[in-house]
C-alpha cells in the first residue's frame, strides 16, 4: 500500500524538491553598523515596513512543518528586534537548530543570558569592518573591546566561539593581526571570507577587490598561523570567486534546500536574490511558506535545468555547480539565466578577469570614488 | 582504537540528535550544518544517552533487532562517531 502511495507520487512529480532544510530569516535591516561590503540590498529606504512578532512566528511554524531544521537569524542586525528571545522560544520549542549571525553589538549578559534560556544553540560573532571603523580596529582600541566583552560573554555561557571576519583589499595585508586578535579572545573557529560582491560591496567592488599579490600573501600567512595554532583553533579561508575559474554551486541549486526569509517577508531562494529582475518573488503575507517553496514560480525558476544556456546545458560540471550563481551572473553580464563569469568556460569570464585586473591597476594608481558606506535612509540601484 | 565496552558514549557538545519526519531519518544538528543519519548510525546515536555503556547498547541493538554479533560494527562506529566529535565518551 505505501509503496503504491510512493509510485503513484513519483509518477506525479518525479523532480518533486526536497523541503527547505535551511531557514535564513533576515529579521530586520536595521544596523547599528555601516559596512562597505554588506551584502544587503542598496535600496534599503525603499523596502517596506518589517514584519511583527506573530507574523515570523507563522513563518517559522509553517516553515518547520515542511521540514525546515536548521535555522539562521540574521538582518541587519538581529539583536536590533526586541522580541528575538521571543522568537528564539518559539524556534526552539519546535525543534529548530537555532544560529543568532550578530555583529554582537547589542549583546548584553542580560540578553545573552534570556536567550541562552529560550534555546539558542549557536552565536557565529562576526568581525564588522569599515574604513571609518579600521583605524580603531588596527589600533586594537574600541572595537577589540567590544568583541572581547562579547566573545568573554560568548564562552561563558557555553557556545563555541566563532568569528567570522570579512577580507577585503583595505584589511587584507592584516590578516596576521587579525588572527593574533582572534587567538587573544578565544576563538575556536575562524571563517576568513574574502567579500563577495553583491549589493553594498558591489557598489564598491572596485575599492575592495585584493589583488592577487595580497591574496597570495593573506594565505600564506593563514597557513602558518593554522600550523602553530594546530586544534587549538581552526582557521577556513574562503577565496573571493573571481579569483577562481569553476564557479560555486551557489546555494547548492537555487529552491533546493535554501529559503530566506527577508524583514519585510518577502521570500528568497537565496538572501541576494531581491535583485533579479522579473522573478515576481512571493511574500509570506500574502501566500503560506508551502505555496511559496512547492508552487510560485519564483522558486521553481531555476529548479532543473532547464533554464540554462550554454555553454552549461551540455556541460558535465552543471550537475555539481548548477551554472554558479545566478546574481553574479545578473550583476556581470544583465542576464540571470547566463553561466555564472566566474567559469573560464562562460564566454564572459573577461569581465571577472578584467575586474581583477583593474584591482592591480588600482592598486598601484588609487581610485578616488568614495567608498559608499551602508545606509538604511537611502536607496540606491542594485546594478549599474 | 575502538571503544571500550564499558565506555558511556554520549552526544557531543553542540550537538543535537533528533527524529525528523520530513526526512524519514534521524539527524544530527551542529552549528550551521546536519548530518542525515542511515538507519543504523540512527539506531546506535539514539541509544548514547551517557549512561549506557557501549555493551548495554549493543545489548539493546541485538535484541531490538533479533541479532548478534553486533559488537564490533557499533564499537567503530562509536570510534568514528567520537573522531567527528558527534559522540564523546564518559567514564
Amino acid at each position: 500500500m505505501n509503496a503504491l502511495v510512493s509510485a503513484v507520487e513519483e509518477s506525479r512529480n518525479p523532480h518533486a524538491p526536497g523541503p527547505p532544510l535551511w531557514l535564513l530569516l533576515e529579521l530586520t535591516y536595521r544596523c547599528p553598523l555601516h559596512c562597505v561590503f554588506c551584502y544587503n540590498p542598496t535600496n534599503l529606504a525603499s523596502i517596506a515596513q518589517e514584519m511583527e512578532t506573530a507574523e515570523w512566528i507563522r513563518v517559522l511554524r509553517e516553515a518547520r512543518a515542511l521540514g525546515a531544521v536548521q535555522l539562521g537569524l540574521s538582518g541587519g542586525e538581529p539583536l536590533a528586534r526586541e522580541d528575538l528571545e521571543i522568537l528564539v522560544a518559539e524556534a526552539h520549542a519546535l525543534g529548530f537548530y537555532i544560529n543568532l549571525i550578530t555583529s554582537g553589538v547589542g549583546l548584553t549578559e542580560e540578553r545573552i543570558a534570556a536567550l541562552k534560556r529560550a534555546g539558542l544553540d549557536h552565536i557565529q560573532l562576526s568581525f564588522q569592518d569599515s574604513t571609518r571603523q579600521m583605524n580603531d580596529f588596527l589600533s586594537s582600541t574600541r572595537t577589540f573591546d567590544l568583541k572581547s566583552r562579547v566573545a568573554a560573554l560568548i564562552r561563558k555561557y557555553d557556545y563555541p566561539m566563532v568569528l567570522n571576519v570579512v577580507l577585503h583589499r583595505l584589511n587584507i595585508d592584516h590578516v596576521g593581526e587579525i588572527l593574533a586578535m582572534a587567538e587573544r579572545m578565544g576563538a575556536q573557529y575562524v571563517e576568513l571570507a574574502n567579500t563577495q560582491y553583491y549589493g553594498w560591496a558591489w557598489l564598491n567592488r572596485a575599492q575592495l577587490m585584493p589583488t592577487r599579490a595580497q591574496l597570495q600573501r593573506a594565505e600564506q600567512v593563514t597557513r602558518e598561523f593554522r600550523e602553530r595554532a594546530g586544534e587549538r583553533m581552526r582557521i577556513i579561508f574562503v577565496v573571493p570567486d573571481y579569483f577562481e575559474t569553476r564557479p560555486k554551486a551557489c546555494m547548492n541549486g537555487l529552491g533546493s534546500v535554501f529559503l530566506t526569509i527577508a524583514p519585510d517577508g518577502l521570500a528568497l531562494p537565496c538572501h541576494a536574490a531581491r535583485m533579479l529582475p522579473g522573478l515576481d518573488l512571493p511574500n509570506v503575507r500574502d501566500a503560506s511558506v508551502s505555496c511559496i517553496w512547492y508552487e510560485s514560480t519564483a522558486f521553481n525558476r531555476f529548479r532543473g535545468e532547464a533554464w540554462m544556456k550554454e555553454p552549461c546545458r551540455s556541460c558535465p560540471q552543471r550537475a555539481k555547480d548548477f551554472g554558479g550563481c545566478r546574481c553574479q551572473a545578473f550583476l556581470l553580464t544583465g542576464d540571470a539565466d547566463e553561466t555564472d563569469p566566474v567559469c573560464d568556460l562562460s564566454p564572459h569570464h573577461h569581465l571577472v578577469t578584467e575586474a581583477v585586473a583593474a584591482a592591480e591597476q588600482g592598486a598601484s594608481t588609487p581610485v578616488h570614488k568614495p567608498l559608499i558606506f551602508r545606509d538604511h535612509r537611502i536607496s540606491l540601484p542594485s546594478r549599474s | 582504537m575502538t571503544a571500550a565496552s564499558d565506555a558511556r558514549p554520549a552526544i557531543g557538545h553542540g550537538f543535537r540528535l533528533q527524529w525528523e519526519p520530513a526526512q524519514n531519518a534521524h539527524v544530527l544538528l551542529y552549528p550551521e550544518g546536519m548530518v542525515k543519519l542511515n538507519a543504523s548510525a540512527g539506531a546506535i546515536l539514539s541509544r548514547c544517552d551517557g549512561e549506557r555503556t557501549l555493551a548495554q547498547i549493543v545489548a539493546d541493538l541485538e535484541s531490538t533487532f533479533g541479532t548478534s554479533g553486533l559488537t564490533d560494527d557499533v564499537a567503530a562506529f562509536v570510534s568514528m562517531a567520537v573522531g567527528k566529535s558527534w559522540l564523546e565518551l564518559r567514564e
